[in-house]
């Protein structure tokens, strides 16, 4: 017989009622739509975020104060010396470059204009380990750190807050906490970051930093440091390295480690794990929107397939057997789920392009992405719901006994 | 001689409708030649309905024989009870039962989808149209067409498969009386061209005299046969 025979009854049936068909459909769009949505903005979101990480700087680890859990009692703070430590080649092969950052909050300000923002003090080798890149001007150098010179290094958007443009404006002079520095350049744009925008930065070298601005207890105590691996297959070997090193600084016994340590590797683990976490958390809310959907459909069904008793009975009395009733009901279900969630893809592609056009004026540069998997699973999903959901309604078509079905009225 | 297209023998009936037993059919015996036109009469309750389901293979007899066209119509399941109705038997029914939604051409189909005829399933379908003259109407949904030519309809599609016998449910039923002859006619005069052999169930009187035999149903038993 031919295939397409049903599927051409069925749509011309469905058409009949077309508006029982569109409420009923309704449930599939719903769901699909919203996973696919999810989908795509999920999907969107792991590649922003896995993006930001690899611009963050390549093979890093971030050796952070305090231990991996609160059990360690007053952690030592890190300091300049350990970071000199981490530098000694002959106890750290496996390291390339280290460095060390202090943060806080500063105010800076330009004749009228003022802005509070996060000042980092920073060491020559911050910026190849973080991939900063100075555009106009010139980078901060080991004579700056020795002289504590009062230079700083500003971000586009700072320069932009400040000056109202970011060019043509190395030699002027700021105020940081009421102190003139000298702006010696400005940093190339480098887009949204994990942590807010980058490009909203001042760097000052670290020892002005300690002395002058983020005074601290002990005066070289750092924040974080950056420790950039040799190679990728280093990354593992740095960190053994970076431990034992701490700990002989620190004199703290085996287990009690009062830092820790993140490799970038790290950090997309847990990105990945937080992402797989919410494909699940999508993946129940799809299940139960596609099943009470497709109880929607076996409902509709359920009346049709008496409101056509009558046109069961014709067929059956014109030789239909249970089997080609049982394929023109199957057929008309699953057709009616597929097209439900073909819409809903749709639908959903167009919430996912939406909110990433949104969040791209607003600030976030993102991409929903809608894969070649989440459509074909969605298809085949709502079709497979539609069949599912269509086999009682149409097994009672079936096994309707045909002089009762031609009686009915 | 022929052997008679249908053979019916003792063929009884029992509905169960909750505790009570019902005999729609108490040993009705049966024969009808080939190319036969005959009546089935009968008040309702007289067992009119379940003979013509009996006969046209809708249901099978509770006890009794029944042979159609050569084939042993007994123990069969549904699918080859279905298979029967398809091949052998072509129904005209009072209220036409077309379906709304498709054209008099895809109506006269049907029956062939089911058969599983593959090739020239629309030709024959216009054939069968234009036999009982609706030729230029093949396009037209049920909706489209007046109770005489929906009817016309049913007809060509009870043909269509060159059945054994055409069993017609009080074909005039629903229309008046100028069209109900204008079908009787029709039908009468396909008999006469391709002998198919032609069973109206009626209460009719003046449709009934018009067929060669009349059968009379009363209370489940053949009551007489006017010749």
């Amino acid at each position: 017989m031919n295939i397409w025979q049903p599927v051409i009854e069925a749509l011309e049936s469905l058409n009949a009622n077309k508006v029982r068909s569109g409420l009923t459909i309704l449930g599939i769009v719903i769901g699909v739509a919203a996973v696919i949505a999810m989908l795509a903005l999920g999907t969107g979101a792991q590649d922003t975020i896995l993006g930001s990480l690899s611009g963050i700087g390549t093979n890093l680890i971030f050796v952070f104060r305090g231990g991996e859990d609160d059990s360690i009692r007053n952690p030592e703070p890190l300091t300049m010396g350990d970071a000199e430590a981490l530098s000694d080649i002959f106890s750290a092969p496996s390291i390339e470059a280290v460095a060390p950052i202090l943060q806080g909050n500063a105010e800076i300000s330009y004749g009228g204009e003022a802005t509070t923002l996060t000042l980092s003090g920073v060491t020559p080798e911050f910026f190849p380990v973080r991939n900063y890149v100075v555009g106009e001007g010139s980078e901060i150098d080991e004579e700056h750190i020795l002289a504590r010179a009062s230079v700083v290094i500003l971000g586009v958007d700072t320069a932009d807050t400040l000056f109202g443009r970011h060019e043509g404006v190395v030699g002027e002079t700021v105020r940081i906490e009421g102190q003139p520095f000298r702006v010696i350049g400005i940093l190339e744009k480098r887009g949204g970051g994990m942590m807010g925008s980058e490009d909203e930065a001042a760097l000052v070298p670290i020892s002005t930093a300690q002395a002058r601005l983020l005074r601290r207890n002990p005066a070289d105590k750092v924040d974080v440091i950056f420790v950039q691996a040799a190679d990728a297959d280093l990354v593992s070997d740095a960190k053994e390295e970076i431990s034992e090193i701490l700990r002989r600084e620190h004199r703290t016994a085996v287990g009690e480690d009062d830092f820790s340590l993140m490799s970038q590797d790290d950090m997309v683990d847990t990105a990945s794990s937080i992402t797989g976490i919410l494909t699940i958390f999508i993946g129940g809310i799809a299940a139960i929107s596609l099943l009470v959907g497709g109880i929607g459909i076996m409902n509709i069904m359920l009346v049709s397939v008496t409101e056509r008793t009558r046109e069961i009975g014709l067929r059956k009395a014109l030789g239909a057997r249970k089997r080609d009733i049982l394929t023109q009901f199957l057929v008309e279900s699953s057709l009616l789920s597929l097209v439900g969630g073909l819409i809903g893809i749709l639908l959903g592609w167009g919430i996912g392009v939406i909110v990433g056009i949104v969040a791209t004026k607003s600030g976030t540069p993102f991409e929903p992405v809608v894969g070649l998997n989440a459509v074909l699973l969605a298809t085949l999903f709502s079709a497979a719901v539609g069949l599912f959901f269509g086999i009682y309604p149409a097994n009672r078509a079936a096994n309707l006994v045909p002089v009762e079905a031609l009686r009915y009225e | 001689m022929d052997t008679p297209v249908i053979i019916a023998r003792d063929l009884t009936k029992v509905y169960k409708m909750g505790e009570m037993e019902v005999h729609a059919l108490r040993g009705v015996s049966l024969e009808i030649r080939r190319g036969e036109v005959v009546a089935i009469m009968g008040a309702s309750g007289s067992g009119k309905s379940t003979l013509m389901n009996t006969l046209g293979c809708l249901d099978l007899p509770t006890s009794g024989e029944y042979i159609l066209d050569g084939e042993v119509v007994a123990d069969l399941d549904d699918d080859q009870l279905a298979d029967i109705r398809n091949r052998k038997v072509g129904f005209v029914f009072q209220s036409f039962n077309l379906l709304p939604r498709s054209t008099a051409l895809s109506n006269v189909e049907l029956p062939l989808r089911y058969s599983h005829t593959k090739s020239g399933r629309k030709e024959k379908a216009r054939l069968a149209l234009e036999s009982v003259g609706l030729g230029d109407r093949i396009n037209h949904r049920p909706t489209e067409l007046s109770g005489g030519q929906q009817q016309r309809v049913a007809i060509a599609r009870a043909l269509v498969n060159n059945p054994s016998i055409v069993m017609a449910d009080e074909p005039t039923g629903n229309l008046d009386s100028k069209v109900g002859q204008e079908i009787m006619d029709l039908l009468l005069n396909l008999n006469k061209e391709s002998g198919t052999t032609l069973i109206i169930i009626t209460h009719d009187s003046k449709i009934a005299a018009q067929t060669e035999r009349v059968i009379r149903l009363h209370d489940g038993r053949v009551l007489e046969e006017v010749a």
